[in-house]
């Protein structure tokens, strides 16, 4: 019986031939994606700025949807409620107006706001508490995602360097790194709330990405030594070789964290969008971005860069 | 040819069976319940178990379960609001000897517990509860400190006749000395150093400037975090929280998650509260009678131990009115082996002041007990005729007696201590008194126990649906090798969920989608095999060894991939917090297991099915 596939045996769609429009395609995601950040800046959640925090008391339970509607109108969006205890209590937590300053002054303004924003008839609320909490947490966190990126960064450099070569962990890093910009300028241009989770998703994208980077250049490792052909038939035929498991792959994973982004709740949303963007983003990029790199410039491998050396040549000496 | 080693098959086995063992506990529900336990010496024993069945019952809870539970009494309730109530109705009935508190029970059996299978420990995110962020000034209390080095700095040249005109503090860390004449300046130096020897001198002209060594700083300054830490643990466990996590974060922050509190406010007062202690000498006399009496030596008060005397209730102890030094006057206390007996002590350092008081003091009562008395100020709110009524309840106790040996000043231990947990715990008790630095609140979140079931069930629901997923796909795409994909896939599941108990893991919501995730990365070393394979069928090898190859060839791809994964992996967790290091927990492990089940796993099911001498002549794949 004849398998399934989604690609046809030996395809032989020529991706080096287009290097130049791929890559000047994911040279202009980038800047997109770098002036989305620059110029239309983040959503940040709670989680980085801190906001208000405002707990109420109602007399009669009331309905949580009915209270984030009444507080958009008043021009709080993206607020979170919460009902604890019998539901007559509830938490609030919002972005104060820019408006108000002093940390002091904005938890107060806020919560009459909010007062005034959730006026039930018949069913009065209580500011209970509301305090402003401070976005200090942002800071550490941006300094240590930072640190986590240098980590990974230099991680895959010296990882790809000794497994691999040089060459090839330089267009490993750039694809990675193209990959998690563009999926964080996504962020940005979108302007959906980004948050811890968010964060989380954005760097796991990294972990997808160069995982699917090094399948196509481990395959393009093997070719090399075993295929007498131009550097770019190989780096093709690599390409071409590895095409139906990346494509299933990605599929596969984008179905589950698809199923997170359905059945997940709120909480998970943003990381799966993230997630989902990246396996999109991080497929084509090992196939288009990837491979051409190691065409072009210093990056240009040849067979030398691959053949087993100083090792074999060691080995080859010892002998009598 | 297609073979696999029979012992491989046998490690197989052992880890299915490890697996299913230590992810077993997970599926045991955990009963909502209250945990009764005994503050000061009162009794947990059966009648205590029989007279909570009956104030539960006049409370109109109907329990599960009151059982006796390693010296505790754990209430078993159905529900979550059932346990709030009984949780109310214990607190006001038992009073202050005994701490109520929310519990989640296991329903694990013994035989599973004595293993050491555990179900995995729920975060916030899931369970509900409240989580505070904490920064400590360090700046106040390094100023604290050099407050009291400078106060110290005078002492020390009052004590060596050396004449000055002024001490005062110069910047962050100086300490400038003018003195009367020049020629004193080495006099001063020499004093100086011999009271402090950790500090660096240097002497110009009349002037002598104190300087604190950088390294000295970095120790007060962890110093003063972990002071504040083991005050915040006093205070939460008298808050009466089951399983709280109290951290030190970075330099200056600490962490405080109580799970199942729901009452943000009430946590606030009880971490706010203030507690300090005093050193006040005992009164000759004795305090039973004092008590029956009601007549009290004068200038003496009675005074109540912590611990429980023969008859089971605190001894009384009658001591000084006056206070020979306070909590204030405390710059630190760590516990120690007296280098002259080797036994258990507390060594305890006062600010010139107090020390000079405890010089006076001891100096004339030497061989007589001295007595040390915790106070604690804890602010409550009662609800009287509808009105909050905020109230402070004072709460006084000796913690500990012991008999002045000798002169001392401000530097001093305590001994004739039992064993070296007593005097860890009287120095940390000492350093509770009063917290090193002023403390922020700089984050507060709190999670509903509904919300947090919610989370449970969506989360569920996504991994279950992602598998489903995976699995429908797997079967239709690669059929015989689908199965077996599915196979390794669920025994990968099954490990991660192991792995994770048995290290005591928290799972987050995040944590979830880790799961999830892993499932998704997972999936790439299977498909890489399976596609390998029907590359090697396509070039025309025969079935089994196309398999072999496919094998083979695959792993070092999948080791490449993988590990450049995990790396990715290692760094969410070493810079990320909370959530983020929960989800990276699990896609690192999730991605370990799956290198084993995709290349060993899925092998040996494959050389099970297409093993062996008989030729085959055509594989599903």
């Amino acid at each position: 019986m004849k398998p399934f596939n989604v690609f046809p045996y030996d395809s032989n769609i020529n991706f080096i031939r287009l290097r130049w429009l791929s890559l000047g395609i994911a040279l202009a995601m980038l800047l997109v994606a770098v002036g989305g950040m620059f110029v239309k800046g983040f959503n940040f959640a709670l989680d980085f700025t801190g906001g208000a925090v405002t707990e109420m008391r109602f007399e009669k339970p009331v309905d949580v949807d009915d209270v984030r509607e009444r507080l958009d109108r008043a021009g709080y969006e993206g607020a979170q409620v919460q009902s604890f205890g019998s539901g007559n209590d509830l938490l609030i937590r919002l972005q104060p107006k820019q408006a108000a300053a002093g940390a002091e002054d904005k938890g107060n303004t806020t919560a009459s706001d909010v007062q005034n924003a959730l006026a039930f008839e018949g069913n009065p609320g209580k500011v209970l508490r509301s305090e402003v909490v401070g976005p200090q947490v942002g800071k550490d966190l941006a300094i240590n995602g930072l640190w986590a990126l240098i980590f990974v960064v230099v991680g895959f450099l010296i990882y790809i360097s000794f497994r691999f070569e040089k060459k090839f962990a330089i267009a490993a890093v750039l694809t990675t790194l193209h990959d998690v910009v563009v999926v964080t300028g996504w962020f940005a241009l979108s302007g959906h709330e980004f948050d811890l989770t968010v964060l989380a998703g954005v760097l796991s994208v990294m972990g997808f990405s160069i995982n699917d980077t090094i399948v196509v250049f481990d395959r393009v490792r093997e070719n090399f030594r075993s295929m007498r052909a131009s550097p770019e038939e190989i780096l093709n035929k690599s390409i071409n070789q590895t095409l139906s498991r990346t494509v299933i792959t990605s599929f596969v994973a984008f179905l589950t964290v698809f199923a997170l982004y359905l059945y997940g709740g709120g909480s998970l949303e943003g990381m799966a969008e993230s997630q989902m963007i990246g396996i999109i983003i991080g497929t084509l990029s090992s196939i288009f971005v990837a491979c051409p790199l190691l065409t072009i410039g210093f990056l240009k491998v040849t067979k030398q860069d691959l053949m087993p050396k100083a090792k074999d040549e060691a080995a080859l000496a010892r002998r009598p | 040819m297609l073979t696999y080693a029979r012992w491989k098959y046998f490690v197989i086995l052992i880890v299915l069976l490890l697996s299913a063992l230590y992810a077993l506990p997970n599926i045991y529900p955990q009963d909502p319940s209250v945990q009764v336990t005994a503050s000061r010496g009162a009794k947990i024993d059966p009648a205590l178990s029989a007279q909570v069945s009956t104030m539960l019952k006049q409370g109109g809870v109907s329990p599960k379960s009151v059982e006796l539970d390693n010296g505790n009494l754990l209430v078993r309730l159905n529900n979550p609001d059932q346990q709030i109530k009984a949780n109310d109705v214990l607190r006001e009935k038992l009073g202050s000897n005994y701490v109520v508190a929310l519990n989640l029970a296991s329903t694990v059996p013994n035989w599973l517990e004595k293993i050491g299978a555990k179900p995995m420990l729920l975060g916030l995110d899931l369970q509900g509860g409240v989580h505070f962020l904490m920064q400590v000034d360090q700046k106040a209390a390094l100023d604290k400190r050099m407050d009291a080095t400078a106060e110290d700095v005078r002492v020390s040249l009052r004590d060596g006749r050396v004449r000055y005109e002024s001490v005062e503090r110069r910047g962050a860390n100086s300490i400038v000395a003018t003195l009367a004449s020049p020629a004193d300046a080495e006099k001063a130096r020499v004093e100086i150093a011999k009271s402090q020897p950790n500090l660096l001198l240097d002497v110009q002209g009349n002037t002598l400037t104190v300087q604190i060594s950088e390294a000295e700083m970095q120790r007060m300054a962890v110093e003063a975090i972990e002071q504040n830490v083991g005050t915040l643990r006093n205070r939460i466990n008298a808050l009466g929280v089951s399983e709280p996590i109290i951290q030190r974060q970075g330099s200056d922050r600490i962490v405080v998650q109580l799970p199942g509190v729901q009452d943000t406010a009430q946590a606030k007062r009880i971490l706010g509260a203030t507690a300090t202690l005093e050193y006040r000498g005992v009164v000759e006399g004795n305090p039973y009678d004092a008590v029956s009496t009601g007549t009290v030596p004068a200038g003496a008060r009675v005074y109540y131990r912590r611990e429980l005397g023969p008859d089971g209730k605190p001894m009384p102890v009658l001591l000084n009115k006056r206070v020979i030094a306070s909590g204030d006057q405390l710059v630190g206390a760590t516990s120690m082996m007296d280098p002259q007996t080797g036994t258990p002590a507390v060594s305890v350092r006062l600010n010139g002041v107090g020390g000079q008081r405890m010089f006076d003091y001891t100096t004339e009562h030497v061989g007589k007990p001295m007595a040390v008395v915790y106070i604690e100020r804890i602010p409550e709110v009662r609800m009287v005729d509808g009105k909050e009524v905020r109230t402070t309840k004072i709460n006084e106790e000796v913690i500990s007696v012991a008999n002045i040996n000798g002169v001392f000043g401000k530097e001093f231990q305590t001994t004739g201590l039992d064993s070296s947990k007593e005097a860890a715990d009287l120095a940390l008790l000492l350093r509770s008194g009063s917290l090193a630095a002023p403390m922020d609140f700089i984050e507060e979140r709190i999670v509903g126990p509904s919300l947090g079931r919610e989370n449970i069930e969506r989360g569920l629901t996504a991994v279950m649906y992602s598998f489903a997923f995976a699995l429908v796909f797997f079967l239709f795409y690669y059929r015989v090798f689908g199965i077996i994909t599915c196979l390794a896939l669920l025994l990968n599941m099954l490990m991660l969920i192991a792995v994770m108990s048995l290290f005591n893991a928290t799972l987050t919501l995040p944590g979830l989608a880790g799961i999830a995730l892993t499932v998704g990365m997972s999936v790439d070393a299977n498909v890489l095999i399976n596609e390998r394979i029907r590359e090697e069928l396509r070039l025309g090898l025969p079935p089994q060894t196309a398999i072999a190859e496919g094998y083979e060839r695959a792993s070092g791809t999948i080791a490449d991939a993988n590990l450049t994964a995990i790396l990715a992996g290692v760094a969410l967790f070493a810079f990320g917090t909370g959530p983020v290091k929960g989800f990276a927990v699990s896609l690192i492990v999730g991605i370990a297991t799956s290198m084993y089940t995709a290349v060993g796993v899925s092998r040996a099911i494959a050389t099970l099915i297409y093993g062996g001498r008989r030729k085959i002549k055509t594989i599903w794949i």
